[in-house]
């Protein structure tokens, strides 16, 4: 099996450095690129089949598609890395960021190249510390060697690249946000249309692709679409990066074929529930996304058979419920995370946000009424997609209306018996 | 008004960016940087050197978290309260330190020197509970675990008071 997103990357080792990356066929990728034309990396990467790995799953090659190319296009053009993993639950593009930089740096490069980009930002989450100071010394290596800044190894293409590192706020995640971040506005969503590919960063045509997703470019481009093809059991091209954290065995994340079920990621790589534990059920792809429960577990972890369970792939790093954990506490921690990060822009989301955490809070402290279901799920009506600018609240939604369902008997257990069923007190 | 120093740095990002306002978040955190946090003064040094109206660049400091507009204490523990930290039994942790420390989640102890915030998700959640101090990780936590870590942070300030106690005799 194939591993080529994580082959060249050893966890608590320092990661390669360029000539280290070079001799293990690094930046050959990009020498190849260069010598395509733009419209011809675009063709290979659409031939691939790679979707978006930030969790909606937009076809990469599609959205580079939007961006007005040629002479009279609008300059500078601008690639932004989505680097500030913060999902809950999420800790995928950490291992890539701090693994390998020259990997995402190459993809950062191609990618830009594809679209005729001159400036690329790397827009890193302030955790990742280690990440930061690696990520730093890679570009400034890429630098001196020719691979960044004017007339890339002679060619005609130039491309500048810096590393801005974050003041916090899930909200920049999201991708218009994250640009009124990068200009030094706080992070509102902005109205689609304009979309980011005509009218971005500072008003100019901007790509923003997820960590992930840059990382799989480099290999797309050097060893084929069909090759790509080959490495996935579904549709979707390419391995994907899965993680698994809650009370199993072996939490992790592995590098797996693109389509490997949920049951042979839970049971074989992390080793099934802990002894004691019973599984209930899982977020498949962060906190954003709906409960899937034992009767879908042989789904495959791919954009569109994750749909046949009414969830999302996600960012593919599943959340396990167990059974001495209650539903609804997991809840309330879910919509006060979603609630304290609104950044306050739609009402749906800054107001019913804090309303379902504190409908959750009375729940869970045992003064939880019957009429409290029926008013849980008109917000989450309320916070359905087109009534807010962004995906985010929608994404708020997701766990709680999919836990009203499956969770039934715990919502109405803490109603009828006034506790927290859970609670040892 | 902007040290030498903090201005030598806020002018190297600047370079990054097309214009001098898209550097007032980078400009915040160096500020905060230097002086631990950014008071009132802080927002009017920033703002008078990017030519920004200070309300305005109060209005991007108060959006994100990382930016510190009350004094912090000399070391800033951000405890993982996401989901996966809180399935793992992060809460039990929450006391833990608390009873500790002496303070609840978002203040700091009377001598300055530890300041207790809950924080989001911080990325190990393979390896939950997490929690960060300063610019260091600590994963798979306890409540021993956690009081090893308290033990090595007030061994080192030990240090550096003997170091300066040291210092000062010899000058004497």
């Amino acid at each position: 099996m194939e591993t080529p997103l994580t082959h060249n990357i050893s966890p608590g080792r320092e990661p390669p450095d360029l000539a280290q990356y070079e001799k293990t066929g690094g930046y050959a990728a990009l020498r190849k690129a260069l010598g395509m034309a733009p419209a011809e990396v675009q063709a290979a990467v659409k031939e691939s089949n790679l979707r978006g790995r930030g969790g909606a799953g937009f076809p990469t090659a599609q959205k580079w598609s939007f961006v007005p190319m040629g002479d009279d296009a609008p300059r500078p053009k601008y690639l932004v890395c989505n680097a500030d993993e913060m999902e809950p639950g999420t800790f995928k593009d950490r291992l890539l960021l701090e693994g390998n930089p020259h990997q995402l740096i190459e993809g950062i490069i191609i990618s830009a190249y594809a679209i005729q980009g001159d400036v690329a930002y790397v827009f890193l989450r302030w955790a990742y510390k280690l990440a930061a100071r690696r990520m730093e010394k890679a570009i400034a290596e890429a630098y001196r060697h020719g691979y960044l800044g004017k007339n890339i190894l002679g060619s005609a293409y130039s491309l500048e690249m810096h590393l801005h590192v974050s003041a916090g706020r899930y909200m920049c995640g999201e991708e218009t946000a994250l640009l009124n971040a990068l200009e030094g506005k706080r992070a509102n969503p902005r109205a689609k249309p304009p979309y980011p590919q005509v009218s971005g960063l500072w008003g100019k045509p901007t790509i923003v692709n997820n960590v992930e997703t840059l990382c799989n470019i480099p290999h797309i481009v050097k060893q084929g679409a069909e090759w790509f093809k080959s490495l996935s059991r579904s549709d979707d091209g390419g391995t994907k990066l899965y993680g698994v954290s809650g009370r199993v065995k072996n939490p992790g994340l592995w590098e797996l074929p693109m389509g490997t079920s949920m049951r042979e990621i839970l049971e074989e790589h992390a080793g099934g529930m802990c002894d004691g534990y019973e599984f209930r059920g899982l977020l498949p792809g962060g906190a954003s996304t709906d409960f899937v429960t034992a009767e879908h577990l042989d789904l495959a972890m791919d954009f569109d058979s994750m749909k046949k369970a009414d969830s999302r792939l996600g960012t593919g790093t599943m959340i396990v419920l167990d059974d001495k954990t209650c539903p609804v506490g997991m809840l309330l921690n879910l919509e006060h995370f979603f609630a304290q990060e609104s950044c306050g822009w739609c009402t749906p989301c800054w107001s019913g946000l804090s309303w379902i955490e504190q409908i959750l809070q009375d729940m869970e402290e045992g003064r939880g009424r019957a009429s409290d279901l029926e008013l849980l799920e008109s917000h989450t009506r309320l916070l359905g997609p087109g009534h807010t600018f962004c995906a985010l609240a929608p994404g708020a939604a997701e766990p709680l209306q999919s836990g009203l369902k499956y969770f039934r008997d715990d919502f109405e257990r803490h109603i009828h018996e006034k506790r927290c069923p859970w609670s040892r007190a | 008004m902007l040290s030498e120093q903090e201005r030598r740095e806020i002018e190297a990002h600047a370079r990054h960016y097309p214009n001098n306002r898209a550097v007032c978040i980078e400009a915040l955190k160096i500020v905060q940087q230097h002086r631990g946090w950014v008071s009132n003064e802080g927002i009017a040094d920033v703002a008078e050197a990017l030519q920004m109206k200070p309300a305005e660049l109060e209005s991007v400091a108060t959006f994100y978290n990382m930016i510190f507009r009350k004094q912090v204490g000399k070391h800033v523990i951000l405890l993982c309260d996401s989901v996966s930290c809180w399935i793992m039994g992060y809460e039990r942790l929450r006391e833990h330190l608390g009873d500790r420390l002496g303070i609840r989640p978002g203040q700091t102890t009377a001598d300055g020197r530890f300041t207790l915030l809950p924080n989001v998700c911080l990325g190990a959640c393979d390896h939950a509970p997490a929690m960060m101090v300063d610019d260091a990780h600590y994963q798979d936590l306890d409540p021993a675990r956690i009081d090893e870590i308290l033990a090595s942070y007030q061994q080192e300030e030990k240090k550096e008071e003997e170091k300066s106690t040291d210092g000062n005799a010899t000058d004497s």
